[in-house]
């Protein structure tokens, strides 16, 4: 099988088996379910201060709004038909004061509710924020990192949009709505029976419209998220796009996927023309039937032509926010599917719980012990049964095949995740007794992934120590044998490692990384394939170095080159999640194992 | 020139003139249709209701009002879906033209834009565009006529009404200008603060074990937290505008609204207006709310489309560095011959020089080995060859024609590259490896998995079509990285760029991803990038890379002998840790 050219299939994605359904928004209901509900009480307990005022308001508010048309009809039956100009001006007046009170609560009501919600949205955003700082590295292997912005940037912007959109203005028009039945029943119940005769039919075309309006909207997710990432997909490689001219496919695929988005977004545009003029319609309707039944109820004087006259005007005010509704709906969705979200990452229970009665060593020497350690992925088993126990001051050397475990091992010791059974001691302490800024303190990792923020190359080093001078910076970077190459980029320290000009490479930005983990100086250190991305005299100069930083402090390494293992006291081998071989370098090698293999292997491949 | 960013869009909105037109026609006779609402209830009140004898009217002049309404929605729903249709078809236009305006741009303008940037100018920027042609274009039109038609209808009904109207209604126009003023200049800000903002959410998100590592969250917290608190003043400043402004908006026409009552109910009770006209009147001005009510929104959100023309422009205005040169020839058949004389080169914005003076000749069928110390310009000088990057100073050719002389897309076809970093994207393997060279063959795919020790891809749950990259099967840094070379090699290029391929496997690996990669190289030239002494092997000559020249060049032994440099970058054994 060759690839196609027909961009409507999509085959070019691949298969996948799980699919990640929950971004899509699948299952999103008007209905807020139990979570999201339990997380708006959260959010509102706070504010229940404002949330009387801004009642209040919206209380005067729409009492002044829903008096205006019978208002204007007493003004017309007895100011104009009684002939009586100083009625006419007195009430009138008594019209537009009651008019600017309703505006003047608007205002306010704008402003509390308003303020309100920014304050709800910060609280928010600080709650999930936390909430991902806290959850652990098992769970960010899993959610990746995608999502976590995603939760954090458009699901919380799909709440602001519906506060800005005027989630209040249709809780008033709602609740106007109800207000102008209630009236119009009190007024003259003939003619409110006569004019609610199509209201059967609105709540029929409602319910139309919002049953098609969750598979409209579904589809335009769905087809707007392909667009996101393969936009950004492609433009983020695209030197391999370019390099291997696929610009022609790409753009094939990307007009594909575009021209999906677009029929999306029309089904949903006509499904709401459907909706806005129906209901426009069913409310000349209504103005008709009235006009027809109270005109001759006026001609019979069974009623006054004031009273006439503000039913036509509760009827527009009747139908015309109705109409808005299709607008508001794909907002309100958008936003109910967030919050269910977000809910569920607030729901998250972390798999590396901070301890509850923590203990706090005055003293760390560096002493780790496994005991009776068991570890698995899922039900993947990964470490079996380990017992070890590392001295203070020890360097030790993790030795095995990918996927040995060893760097599991590693990340046990940091506690990004919990042994299943067993313990990992640190000083006799169990790590999940000890509080998470004091084993921060007491152990740092350097991995592979030498990740760098955004600011310059100072700020980076200084994240293993916030309160670092730039004297102490400098030592560190000079201590590790990146003082050299920093001080030749264009800003020096001060160079920023993101902007042009800063291009750092592979080995440059792990160097910075050393630098970071020297700084913190932790009793612990541990570095797992640290050094891959060196060439040999980096990777010499900065073993020179861990000489000297390693000497009075514990250390693991997993290298898979065994250049960096020479320094090692110990050497541990793994494999299939056991420790295999233990013994100190020249120990094993003398002893004709599977390390002195390795050792044999690795002779021959220099030259 | 307020919004002549936006005279831009033009050539986008030409091809749809005559859809918008007939929308704006369809929305004209809807308003006619509209309008007749408050005639038609004047003649009722005035005819039958004030005069028994005429009660037969009454029926007829219900009829026509009703299938007023009908008319008037069947032209509502079709406008709609004429303007929807065009609004959305420039929308996909706009988007396809910028994504492959930027897929034609250079590297070097990719390396300094954040995706995030590029991101907005696809989605939000272009929504704003939607907005405006579907929305703001035709309604500026409608609108206008709309309040004009209603005040023709006022005026005859009575002039000196129409007139206190118009007085009161000004203000309105005053106060949707300076709203959508201010409401530009906060969007504008809450717009970055947002990207501030997303900039650290994603640093939180990709650097979470880093942070972890060094039990930074609180820091991370306190970071996010002030940038939040920013983004929250401005939104509050957002606020406390539309507090102050929404209600002023509905004041004047309530305003308006009393004087008309007053006026017209004395010239009423005066007999010299009808009450059906008084009415009809105050119908009247209950419709020009909302037209006026809309024109401060749609000022506001032509402002914000023009922002968003401009962010558009600054790409659509940056023109590819690398293109074919008028007269490019197409390159057919490769002999593989490269040379380079005095290149010089450095990367956009950068003040220093990666590469100062580089020459260097590759004979067909040759593979040489780049060597160097961290930073020297190494992967910089291989992206030369297939102009991935132009030179500032000198000449790169390739069968001794200057390689900016040959059409990119030949040149590109002769030219294999594997990067430094496996970039790979979520796609099926097979999308991957073939990239854009469509005509590949199975066979050939089976093969260049081979010679990459790529056949993990047959044990994959869906084989080649499994879905790989950030939204499909995890693979580790070694597979990737062979994937990446398998997709170099494919097809037989007759030049190879190979950036460190084997940084990432392991040492059982490599050896036989080099044996059977010894086999691949006997017929092409190639360059690698090399950090490990084991990779040299491959390597018929070896250059040695530093600050920026080309300091020596020969074969592994010989450099070995004659360059301290070269034993200092690739010699394991040095003296004190030799076991």
């Amino acid at each position: 099988m060759t690839i196609t050219n027909d961009s409507a299939n999509d085959s070019w994605r691949g298969v996948v088996d799980d699919e990640k359904k929950e971004d899509s928004g699948h299952g999103a209901s008007a209905i807020l379910r139990k979570r999201s509900r339990r997380l708006l009480g959260v959010l509102l307990r706070p504010h229940k201060k404002e949330l009387v005022i801004t009642t209040l308001l919206m209380a005067v508010n729409l009492t002044t709004w829903l008096v205006q048309p019978h208002l204007i009809g007493v003004v017309i039956d007895r100011g104009v038909e009684g002939s009586d100009f100083g009625v006419l001006v007195r009430l009138t007046l008594i019209v537009v004061a009651i008019f600017i009170a309703n505006n003047l609560t608007w205002g306010a009501f704008l402003w509390v509710s308003g303020k309100m919600g920014a304050d709800v949205l910060i609280d928010l955003r600080k709650m999930v924020f936390r909430k991902f700082q806290s959850l652990s590295l098992a769970f960010h292997d899993k959610y990746t990192s995608g999502r976590v912005v995603a939760r954090l940037t458009s699901d919380i912007d799909a709440l602001n949009e519906l506060l800005q959109t005027g989630l209040h203005e249709v809780v008033v028009n709602m609740l106007a709505v109800l207000g102008i039945v209630v009236i119009l029943f009190f007024k003259d119940a003939r003619l409110a029976g006569v004019s609610l005769l199509v209201f059967p039919l609105v709540l029929a075309l409602t319910y139309w419209f919002r049953h098609h309006s969750e598979r409209t909207y579904r589809a335009v997710r769905d087809a707007v998220a392909l667009v996101i990432v393969f936009y950004n997909e492609s433009l983020g490689g695209v030197r391999a796009g370019q390099a291997f001219r696929r610009e022609a496919r790409n753009k094939d695929i990307f007009e594909g996927l575009t021209d999906r988005y677009r029929e999306a977004n029309l089904r949903s545009s006509i499904l709401a023309a459907r909706f806005g003029p129906g209901i426009r319609f069913l409310g000349r309707l209504s103005m008709s039937v009235v006009l027809l039944y109270g005109a001759n109820l006026v001609i019979d004087d069974k009623m006054t032509i004031g009273v006439l006259f503000s039913f036509v005007l509760y009827l527009n005010r009747f139908f015309g926010p109705l109409q808005d509704l299709s607008q508001f709906y794909n907002v309100f969705q958008a936003a109910s599917a967030a919050l269910e979200k977000l809910a569920g990452v607030l729901d998250e229970a972390t798999s590396v719980p901070e301890a509850e009665n923590p203990v706090v060593p005055q003293n760390i020497l560096g002493e780790i012990a496994f005991d009776g350690v068991g570890f698995s992925y899922g039900e993947k088993p990964v470490i079996l049964e380990t017992s070890v126990h590392v001295p203070s001051g020890q360097t030790v050397a993790l030795v095995g095949e990918t996927g040995a475990g060893k760097s599991t091992l590693a990340k046990l010791i940091a506690r990004f995740y919990d042994p299943v059974q067993g313990t990992i001691s640190l000083d006799g302490i169990d790590l999940r007794h000890l509080p998470e800024w004091k084993l921060r303190e007491a152990i740092a990792v350097v991995t592979q992934e030498s990740f760098l923020f955004g600011g310059t190359v100072g700020e980076n080093i200084s994240f293993g120590k916030p309160d670092a001078t730039r004297e102490q910076v400098e030592a560190a970077a000079t201590a590790i044998g990146a003082h050299e190459f920093i001080s030749n980029l264009t800003d020096g320290y001060d160079t920023d490692v993101k902007k042009r000009g800063g291009r750092l490479s592979a080995g440059q930005r792990q160097l910075i990384a050393f630098a970071r983990a020297f700084l913190a100086d932790p009793r612990v250190l541990i570095l797992d394939e640290a050094t891959s991305s060196l060439d040999i005299p980096t990777e010499r100069l900065v073993q020179h170095a861990l000489r000297t930083l390693l000497s009075d402090r514990t250390a693991f390494i997993i290298a898979h080159r065994l250049s960096t293992v020479e320094i090692a006291d110990r050497v541990l081998v793994v494999d299939g999640g056991r420790i295999v071989e233990d013994g100190s370098p020249n120990e094993l090698i003398s002893r004709g194992g599977r390390y002195a293999d390795l050792h044999t292997q690795w002779i021959e491949s220099l030259i | 020139m307020r919004s002549h960013a936006l005279l831009r869009l033009r050539s986008y909105v030409k091809p749809h003139a005559k859809a918008l037109v007939l929308a704006i026609a369809l929305a004209f006779v809807e308003i006619y249709f509209e309008t007749r609402i408050p005639d038609i209830t004047r003649k009722v009140i005035d005819g039958p209701i004030r005069h028994e004898s005429q009660r037969g009217r009454l029926l007829p002049l219900i009829g026509l009002l009703t299938l007023f309404g009908v008319l008037e929605v069947i032209l509502a729903y079709r406008r709609r879906k004429v303007l929807s249709n065009a609004a959305l078809r420039v929308e996909t236009d706009v988007r396809n033209d910028l994504y492959a305006h930027l897929q034609r741009l250079h590297i070097g303008f990719h390396d300094g834009w954040q995706s995030g940037q590029l991101l907005s100018r696809c989605m939000q920027d272009i929504n704003s565009l939607r907005r405006f042609v579907g929305f703001c274009l035709p309604f500026l039109v409608i609108l206008s006529f709309q309040f004009v038609y209603t005040f023709v209808l006022m005026f005859k009904l009575s002039p000196v009404l129409a007139f206190v109207a118009a007085v009161g209604i000004l203000p309105v126009g005053w106060i949707s200008y300076t709203m959508s003023r201010q409401y530009r200049v906060i969007a504008r800000r809450i717009q970055d603060q947002q990207g501030d903002l997303g900039t650290i959410i994603e640093e939180s998100a990709t650097g979470i074990r880093i942070i972890k590592a060094f039990g930074r969250a609180p820091l991370m917290r306190k970071k996010f937290r002030l940038q939040a608190e920013k983004l929250r003043e401005s939104s509050l400043g957002w606020v406390r505008l539309m507090a102050r402004l929404w209600p002023m908006f509905d004041v004047f026409p309530n305003l308006v609204l009393g004087a008309v009552l007053i006026v017209g109910g004395r010239a009423v009770i005066r007999g010299d207006m009808s009450l059906g006209s008084l009415w009809a009147f105050i119908l009247y001005v209950q419709m020009l709310i909302w037209p006026v009510d809309a024109l401060g929104w749609i000022l506001a959100m032509t402002e914000e489309s023009r922002t968003s023309t401009e962010r558009l422009m600054e790409v659509f205005d940056t023109q590819p560095q690398i293109a074919d040169r008028p007269g490019a020839v197409e390159l057919v058949n490769c002999e593989g011959r490269i040379a380079m004389n005095d290149v010089w080169f450095r990367y956009e914005g950068g003040t220093d020089w990666v590469l100062r003076g580089v020459n260097l000749e590759i004979a067909p069928g040759e593979t040489l080995a780049l060597v160097g110390k961290t930073g020297c310009g190494k992967s910089t000088l291989a992206m030369l060859i297939p102009r991935l990057y132009d030179v500032d100073k000198g000449t790169v050719t390739l069968d001794g024609r200057d390689v900016s002389s040959i059409t990119v897309g030949s040149l590109r076809s002769h030219v294999g590259v594997a990067f430094e970093d496996p970039i790979l994207f979520s796609a099926s393997v097979r999308e991957n490896l073939v990239m854009g060279r469509l005509d590949v063959s199975d066979h050939q795919i089976t093969l260049a998995l081979e010679t990459a020790q790529a056949s993990f891809v047959n044990e994959l749950p869906y084989g080649l079509d499994t879905r790989v990259g950030e939204q499909g099967h995890t693979l580790s840094g070694g597979q990737r990285q062979r994937l990446a070379l398998a997709r170099a090699v494919l097809g037989g290029p007759r030049v190879l760029v190979l950036d460190d391929p084997l940084s990432s496997v392991d040492v059982h690996t490599e050896a036989l991803i080099e044996t059977a990669l010894e086999t691949v190289l006997e017929g092409t030239t190639a360059i690698l990038v090399v950090h490990r002494p084991s990779t040299l092997a491959l390597a018929d000559r070896v250059a040695l890379l530093d600050e920026g020249r080309i300091v020596a060049v020969g074969t592994h032994h010989e450099l070995m002998e004659s360059e301290p440099l070269y034993r200092a970058v690739l010699s394991q054994e040095a003296e004190e840790y030799s076991t």
